[in-house]
C-alpha cells in the first residue's frame, strides 16, 4: 500500500478529483495549505505599500492505495492538475505500514 | 434679521441691538417663499373661495406658510436620519480596513462614539455651538440663547437650552439639535479610523465627551452658529463671511485633524515601519465590509449635503444633491486610475478613499457651483487623497489604517477653498447676513471669498489643530503621569488584538489567526 500525496493549486481541485474518480478511486482527504517552492512567493499592493505574499494558498489530496494502482493515480493527478505554469505542484509517494478502517476493524487492502 | 408675525407674513425688522437671528439666512430663499407663497394661495383663494365661502374667514396664506414651514422640518428630520445612518458607513470602512484580530475593538468604537457625542453635545455642546442660531424657513423664529463670549461681530461661543432645557425647546429647535448632533457624531467617528488597532478604549471615551461637548462646537459656533468667522464679511471685508455649505471645514477637516494630532500622538502600529522607516502594508480584513460601508456613506451623504438647506421650498437642494453624486463618481473612478498608474492595480481601498475625498471637498462648495465644477472638484480632491496617503506615510512616518487624515482632513480643507474658487454667483445671496448677491469665487473674478476661505483654513489648522493636539498630548501626558500608560493600548494587547484583553470577546471566535 502506499500513500500518495500531491499540492495542487486550489482551482485545480475539482479537476483532479473527477480525474482521481475515473480512475478508480474511492476515496480522498483534502486540506486547504499555504507554502512556497520554486516560486517563492508573490508581491502586492495594498494602498500604495508593497508586500510580498511568502505563502502561496495552494490544496494537499492525501490518499492511500494499493500498489498496483500507484501509476494510473499518478498519472491521473499529473493529467489533471497541470497547467504547464510555475506552481503546479508535487506528488509523493511514501510506503503505508498498516491501515485500519475504523468500523469494521477490516486491515491492509482491504480497508482501502 | 427676519421675524415672522402672528399672521404669518413675512416682515424685516431693521433693528440689529442684540445678535441676529438668522445667521444662515438666504434672502433668496425667502424672497422665493414670498412668491411661491403669493401665487399659491392665490390660486388657493380661488377655490377657496368656492369650497370653504361658507366659512369666509380661511387664511390661505397662512395655511401655506406653516405647510411650508413643516415641509421643511421634516426634510431636516429626513436629512438627520440619513446622516445617522452613515456612523454605520463608518463604522464597516474603518473596521474593513482594520484586522481581524481588533475588529470588535474598531467597530465598537464607532458604536460607542454616536452616544458619547451625543451626551456631550447634549449637556452643553449644542448651546455652546448653537445658542444664537435661528432659521425662519423650518420654524425656529429665534434663537434659544445669545452669545456667552464676545459680542457683535466678534462671537467665539454661546449659551442657552443646556441640556436641552428651558422655554425656547420647539420642535424646531429639537429637529435641529438632531440634525446638528449628527455632524457632531461624523466628527468624532473621524479619528476612531486613524487611531484605530492601538486606542485605549477609555482614552477614546474620554475624546468622545470631549469632541461632542467641546472640541465640535467650537469651529461649529465660529461658523454655523454666527461666531466670528461667518461676520468676516463685514468685520474684513471678505466676501460672504466664511461660507461652508455643509461642512468640509466645519466637520470633515475638523474631524481629519483630530484624526492627524491623535495618530501622531499614538505612534504608528506595532511593524507598520521597517527599521529604516519604510512603511509596510498591513492589509484590512474584509475590503467587502470596507466597500460597503463606502457605499452607506454616499447614500448618507444625500442627507448631509442636500438637507442642509434646510428647506425642501429651497429647490436648490437637487443642485446639492446631484453635485454630490457627480464628486462622488468622477472621486472614485479618478481614484481608480490613479491608482493605476502608481502601482499597477485597482487598490479597492484606495478607490473607496476617492469617492469619499471627492464626496469631503464637494461638501462646502456643493450648492454653489456649476455641475462641471463638481466633476473637477472631486477628480482633484481623488488624486489630492492618494498622494496624501502616501506623503503621510511615507515622508510624516505616521500611521493611519483607513486613510481619515487624507480623506477628512485634506479633503475637507481642499473643499474649503473649492468654496472661494469655483462659487458662481448663482445661490448664497445674503449668506451670513452679508449684502452678498451670491457667493463668488475667483472664477467670478472675486477674490474676497477665496480670502475667507483661507482664513478659515488656516484656523483649522493653527487653533484647532492646536487644540486637538493639546487634548491628545495632555492626555497622555496626564495618563502616564498616575501611572496608566498612555493614551495607547499595552503592547502585548497590540500584539494579540486589541479584541480579547480590552473587550472582552473576539469578533470572530470561531477562525484562529494570527
Amino acid at each position: 500500500m502506499k500513500l500518495i500525496t500531491a499540492i495542487v493549486k486550489p482551482f485545480k481541485l475539482d479537476d483532479v478529483k473527477d480525474a482521481l474518480k475515473a480512475a478508480g478511486v474511492m476515496g480522498i482527504t483534502v486540506s486547504e495549505v499555504r507554502g512556497f517552492g520554486r516560486q517563492g512567493g508573490h508581491s502586492e499592493t495594498y494602498r500604495g505599500a508593497e508586500y510580498k505574499i511568502d505563502f502561496v494558498p495552494k490544496v494537499r489530496l492525501e490518499l492511500v492505495v494499493d500498489d498496483g494502482s500507484v501509476d494510473a493515480v499518478i498519472a491521473a493527478i499529473k493529467a489533471s492538475a497541470a497547467t504547464g505554469k510555475i506552481g503546479d505542484g508535487k506528488i509523493w509517494v511514501a510506503e503505508v505500514s498498516r491501515l485500519i478502517r475504523i468500523r469494521t476493524g477490516e486491515e491492509g487492502p482491504d480497508a482501502i | 434679521m427676519i421675524t415672522r408675525s402672528s399672521s404669518d407674513v413675512v416682515q424685516y425688522d431693521t433693528s440689529s441691538d442684540y445678535f441676529p437671528d438668522l445667521t444662515r439666512k438666504r434672502t433668496s430663499l425667502l424672497r422665493r417663499l414670498l412668491i411661491a407663497t403669493t401665487i399659491s394661495s392665490g390660486a388657493l383663494v380661488f377655490t377657496g373661495s368656492i369650497a370653504l365661502a361658507a366659512e369666509g374667514d380661511f387664511d390661505a396664506e397662512g395655511a401655506i406658510n406653516s405647510l411650508a414651514t413643516a415641509t421643511n422640518l421634516l426634510w431636516v428630520i429626513i436629512g438627520a436620519s440619513l446622516v445617522i445612518f452613515m456612523q454605520a458607513g463608518f463604522a464597516l470602512v474603518e473596521t474593513g480596513f482594520c484586522r481581524a484580530k481588533h475588529a470588535a475593538h474598531v467597530m465598537t468604537t464607532n458604536f460607542a462614539i454616536f452616544g458619547l457625542g451625543f451626551i456631550g453635545f447634549f449637556f452643553i455642546g449644542f448651546p455652546l455651538a448653537f445658542g444664537g442660531f435661528s432659521y425662519s424657513a423650518f420654524g425656529l423664529n429665534a434663537p434659544i440663547g445669545s452669545p456667552l463670549l464676545g459680542s457683535g461681530e466678534w462671537v467665539f461661543l454661546f449659551k442657552g437650552g443646556w441640556a436641552l432645557s428651558g422655554g425656547g425647546i420647539t420642535p424646531a429647535l429639537l429637529g435641529f439639535f438632531l440634525y446638528m448632533v449628527a455632524f457632531m457624531d461624523t466628527v468624532a467617528t473621524i479619528p476612531t479610523g486613524s487611531m484605530a488597532e492601538r486606542w485605549k478604549w477609555g482614552s477614546f471615551v474620554t475624546w468622545g465627551f470631549f469632541c461632542g461637548a467641546i472640541y465640535y462646537p467650537l469651529f461649529a459656533a465660529w461658523t454655523w452658529g454666527g461666531g466670528w468667522l461667518s461676520q468676516t464679511w463685514s468685520s474684513m471685508s471678505l466676501g460672504a463671511g466664511y461660507v461652508d455649505f455643509a461642512g468640509s471645514g466645519v466637520v470633515h477637516a475638523v474631524g481629519g485633524i483630530a484624526a492627524f494630532a491623535g495618530a501622531k500622538v499614538l505612534g504608528p502600529r506595532i511593524g507598520k515601519f521597517a527599521k529604516d522607516g519604510t512603511p509596510r502594508a498591513m492589509p484590512g480584513h474584509h475590503i467587502p465590509m470596507a466597500m460597503l460601508g463606502t457605499l452607506i456613506l454616499l447614500f448618507g451623504w444625500f442627507g448631509f449635503n442636500a438637507a442642509s438647506t434646510f428647506a425642501a421650498t429651497d429647490v436648490q437642494f437637487a443642485v446639492v444633491a446631484t453635485n454630490t453624486a457627480i464628486a462622488a463618481a468622477f472621486g472614485a473612478i479618478v481614484a481608480m486610475f490613479w491608482i493605476i498608474k502608481r502601482s499597477g492595480k485597482p487598490d479597492p481601498g484606495m478607490m473607496a478613499n476617492g469617492m469619499l475625498a471627492g464626496l469631503v471637498a464637494i461638501t462646502a462648495p456643493c450648492a454653489f457651483v456649476a455641475p462641471w465644477a463638481a466633476a473637477v472638484i472631486g477628480s482633484i480632491a481623488a488624486i489630492l487623497v492618494i498622494e496624501s496617503v502616501f506623503f503621510v506615510e511615507r515622508k510624516l512616518k505616521l500611521d493611519d489604517p483607513v486613510g481619515a487624515i487624507s480623506v477628512h482632513g485634506v479633503g475637507g480643507l481642499f473643499g474649503v477653498l473649492c468654496v472661494g474658487v469655483f462659487s458662481n454667483g448663482s445661490y448664497g445671496a445674503g449668506w451670513n447676513l452679508s449684502d452678498s448677491a451670491g457667493v463668488e469665487g475667483i472664477i467670478k473674478g472675486d477674490w474676497g471669498q477665496l480670502g475667507a476661505q483661507v482664513l478659515g483654513v488656516a484656523v483649522l489648522i493653527v487653533v484647532i489643530g492646536g487644540v486637538a493636539y493639546t487634548f491628545f498630548k495632555l492626555q497622555d501626558t496626564i495618563s502616564k503621569k498616575m501611572g496608566k500608560g498612555g493614551i495607547r493600548s499595552r503592547e502585548e494587547d497590540e500584539i494579540m488584538g486589541l479584541d480579547l484583553p480590552e473587550m472582552g470577546v473576539a469578533a470572530y471566535p470561531e477562525f484562529v489567526k494570527s
